[in-house]
């Protein structure tokens, strides 16, 4: 082979994220907004190019539709490239088998021979749904310095959070000598951020005996990870600082938006250095009315503010009118506020209108948690949604018949 | 619109504006939040399926080759036609015809070995200080239809003898140009003014050059248009939505002004189909801190606003300080405000510093204008 390439990333954005709920029900969990312009995967294409990483598989399953659509050509990404570049890897029928991917390590497996075809030394496997800002490069250094056989990127998290998380137990010179899953008594709080580098033989050796193995769910975390431990291999933490979160549930997606906001915010979209791509179809800059109060929040282009917007994350093309109010709240792309509407600690998905005087959410003080609706709903005048439910259209037309 | 091949002027009427210009072209002059002029020429172009588009420079090209990059963010990045910037020809031999054109003849005689190498049948001439949003592609099925020699987009508008550098239109029932002269002198009124965008056969603009070329004409409605008026078939189409042109600094102001009501935004910006391409720079959203007032502005991504800011446009990436009042002013990108500051009808450039402290005024017919990358 003429060409190679000394890394591939590929990138697991299969996942169906059903802890989304309303949000993940037409689209994968990786395509998502986020952060008024973005969607969840833009971070991790974005790290892999600012890595310099040109050559990505994005392996998609459930509701690719939209991620298909939306990564394209990967152009802007800087993805579209003569030789390598972004390509999108759904399930496909073999000559002898046709399957969906099993799990990680087999969605992987069914994809070697994209990978034979760039002959990488490293592999580095990622998944879709994490915000984050990390060069991958000085991660593959690390490999390559400790001749590891794969290297797993951790964080420290509070050890009362350290059960959620899959932990690396590691001496002290970071070789991992266990992995636990989600343990109830955790002995570290170097939690697996769910990004790992692989020399490719190993990858491929411990791939193929996974795969013979019937009893295997398929998976990196479960399987993969535990068999190299097993079999000896040298296994390293690499030791990850900066702001890393998992956007898996509404209530760290709305927490993530909110890490966006403040003076110093605990994530900085607007670093030169480390850019955020993502597709858009360029929208006129955004217009502050004359009754407009905006505070403390993030706001992008084609929307139009008349009223008020308080600690709150509004997506492409929001419309907020005279007297509205909204606040606590993640409004995605062409929603409609109307006259003295409110939206209180909410997450609204694309495209919902909330009539005039209709009250949405309740405030967070209250402690009833976070109303999320759906996308494409007509919430009718004076309309009140309480706070904590998932209003979808079925959940609108039980609550005007009073069913709720 | 497979047949057409669009040729934009860069370098047209920049020493109207020479405060904006001295480091650009006419073309490159940023406008409304994110916008350069030639964005909407570019995008009318792009939107009517015109795809193999020219651009003729003359000068101080750098900063539009710069946002033209490959023309992948207008889609004019292709195999088959594409966006070409049409740099001055001038040979180093001594003796043989060089010097700079001058004027739009000039311009394309100087580049009519790009016209004859085109295969389209017909070419849309623009120049790239025409702030609007128009169909061409009506325009180009139009002028097959009435199978003229020329067609001139035209805008009814209120003239006064203050207006300059216009050309009044002047056209029988039938569309037909009847006489075509510069605004000065005339009174008050409606008239039909000059869009500078026209269409024609390719053939035809040939012969018209070679024939200039012949004569030593150098103005193209002057000299090509006004002489032929009798015995040629030039017609107008009309245009009536939003369209400014540029023609002084207070003009600058005044249009960019314009663009905080909402008719102008919705005629210029919201036009179904028809969205205006710029190219993308990936800015985060725009921050509103704690504290920040921000009243009847038009404001693109990037910025970081602590102050008040009223009436006012701020361009992709602009700083404001705490405490600071920015009123009717057009920062343009990069600007960063420090604290305590007041400005009021300030028009920065890009990479402007304003110290915390200062006061800096202007008046609506006389903006005070900073230049790039100013230290004040």
């Amino acid at each position: 082979m003429i060409k190679k390439k000394e890394c591939v990333a590929m990138l697991l954005a299969g996942g169906q994220g059903s802890r989304l709920y309303l949000l993940t029900q037409h689209v994968a969990k990786p395509a998502v907004s986020f952060g008024s312009k973005y969607r969840i995967i833009d971070f991790t294409l974005s790290n892999c190019i600012n890595s310099g990483i040109d050559t990505v598989g994005v392996l998609t399953q459930y509701q690719p539709l939209a991620l298909n659509e939306y990564i394209g050509n990967g152009q802007p990404w800087d993805l579209d490239r003569t030789f390598g570049g972004v390509m999108v890897l759904p399930p496909y029928q073999g000559q002898k088998r046709a399957d969906w991917y099993k799990g990680t390590a087999n969605a992987i497996y069914q994809n070697l021979h994209f990978l034979d075809k760039y002959d990488p030394d490293y592999v580095v496997v990622l998944s879709g749904d994490h915000i984050y800002k990390m060069d991958y490069s000085a991660m593959v250094d690390f490999h390559k310095r400790v001749g590891a056989a794969c290297t797993i990127a951790v964080i420290d998290v509070p050890i009362e959070e350290a059960s959620r998380f899959g932990i690396m137990n590691t001496d002290d010179d970071y070789r991992i000598y266990e992995f636990e899953e989600k343990p109830k008594q955790p002995k570290s709080t170097k939690a697996s951020m769910g990004v790992y580098v692989f020399s490719k033989d190993k990858l491929y050796d411990y791939l193929i005996a996974d795969e013979a193995d019937e009893t295997s769910e398929k998976d990196f975390g479960k399987n993969v990870i535990p068999a190299m431990l097993r079999g000896g291999e040298k296994l390293y933490a690499y030791p990850f600082k900066g702001y890393w979160k998992d956007v898996g549930t509404i209530d760290s997606l709305w927490e993530a938006n909110m890490d966006l906001l403040g003076d110093r915010p605990a994530l900085n979209l607007n670093n030169p250095s480390w850019r955020i791509f993502s597709r858009h179809a360029s929208p006129p800059p955004h217009f502050l009315g004359n009754g407009a109060e905006v505070e403390n929040s993030l706001i992008t282009g084609g929307c139009e503010i008349y009223g008020t917007v308080v600690n709150s994350v509004l997506s492409v093309g929001v419309k907020v009118a005279k007297g509205a109010v909204v606040r606590d709240s993640i409004i995605m792309r062409d929603c409609v506020i109307s006259e003295n509407a409110s939206v209180e600690y909410s997450v609204m998905d694309s495209d919902t209108v909330v009539g005039v005087n209709a009250r949405v959410g309740e405030a967070k003080k209250w402690g009833h948690g976070i109303a999320l609706i759906g996308s494409g709903l007509n919430i009718k005048a004076g309309t009140v949604i309480p706070g904590g439910v998932r209003a979808d259209e079925a959940y609108l037309t039980e609550l005007e018949e009073g069913r709720v | 619109m497979a047949g057409v091949v669009g040729i934009i002027f860069s370098n047209i009427h920049d020493q109207n504006v020479s405060e904006l210009t001295r480091k650009r072209t006419m073309a490159s002059i940023p406008f409304g939040c994110r916008y350069r002029l030639i964005d909407f020429t570019l995008s009318n172009l792009v939107n009517s399926g015109i795809t193999h588009v020219g651009v003729v420079t003359h000068y101080n090209y750098q900063s539009l080759m710069d946002h033209i990059g490959t023309g992948k963010d207008w889609d004019l990045a292709r195999r088959n036609g594409g966006i070409k910037i049409l740099p001055p020809y001038i040979t180093a031999f001594e003796g043989s015809q060089t010097g700079l054109y001058n004027t739009r003849l000039e311009a394309v005689k100087s580049m009519i070995s790009f016209i004859s190498g085109c295969t389209e049948e017909y070419v849309i001439l623009s120049d790239c200080d025409v702030i609007c949003n128009i169909d061409l592609s009506e325009m180009i099925n139009e002028h097959i239809a009435t199978n003229a020699d020329i067609t001139v987009a035209v805008k009814r508008m209120y003239l006064t003898p203050a207006v300059k550098n216009m050309e009044v239109v002047e056209s029988d029932p039938d569309g037909r140009i009847t006489d075509i002269s510069e605004c000065g002198g005339i009174v008050s009124g409606y008239r039909d003014v000059n869009l500078n965008i026209m269409v024609l056969r390719r053939k035809y603009l040939e012969n018209i050059v070679m024939d200039a070329s012949a004569h030593g004409y150098t103005s193209f409605t002057k000299d090509v248009m006004v002489r032929n008026l009798a015995n040629c078939d030039f017609r107008i189409f009309r245009y009536d939505s939003y369209f400014a042109t540029i023609n002084s600094l207070t003009d600058y102001y005044m249009c960019s002004m314009d663009l905080l009501s909402s008719s102008a935004r919705d005629s210029l910006f919201n036009v179904k189909n028809r969205p205006v391409y710029t190219k993308i720079r990936n800015s985060g959203p725009t921050v509103y801190e704690e504290g920040s007032k921000v009243k009847n502005s038009l404001i693109a991504d990037g910025c970081v606003i602590y102050g008040t800011v009223e009436n006012s446009i701020l361009f992709r990436g602009v700083r404001v300080g705490k405490n600071t009042v920015v009123r009717n002013s057009i920062l343009m990108q990069d600007t960063l405000v420090g604290e305590n500051v007041d400005l009021n009808c300030v028009i920065t450039d890009k990479d402007v510093v304003i110290r915390d402290g200062r006061t800096l005024s202007g008046h609506e017919t006389k903006p005070f204008f900073i230049d790039k990358q100013t230290v004040v």
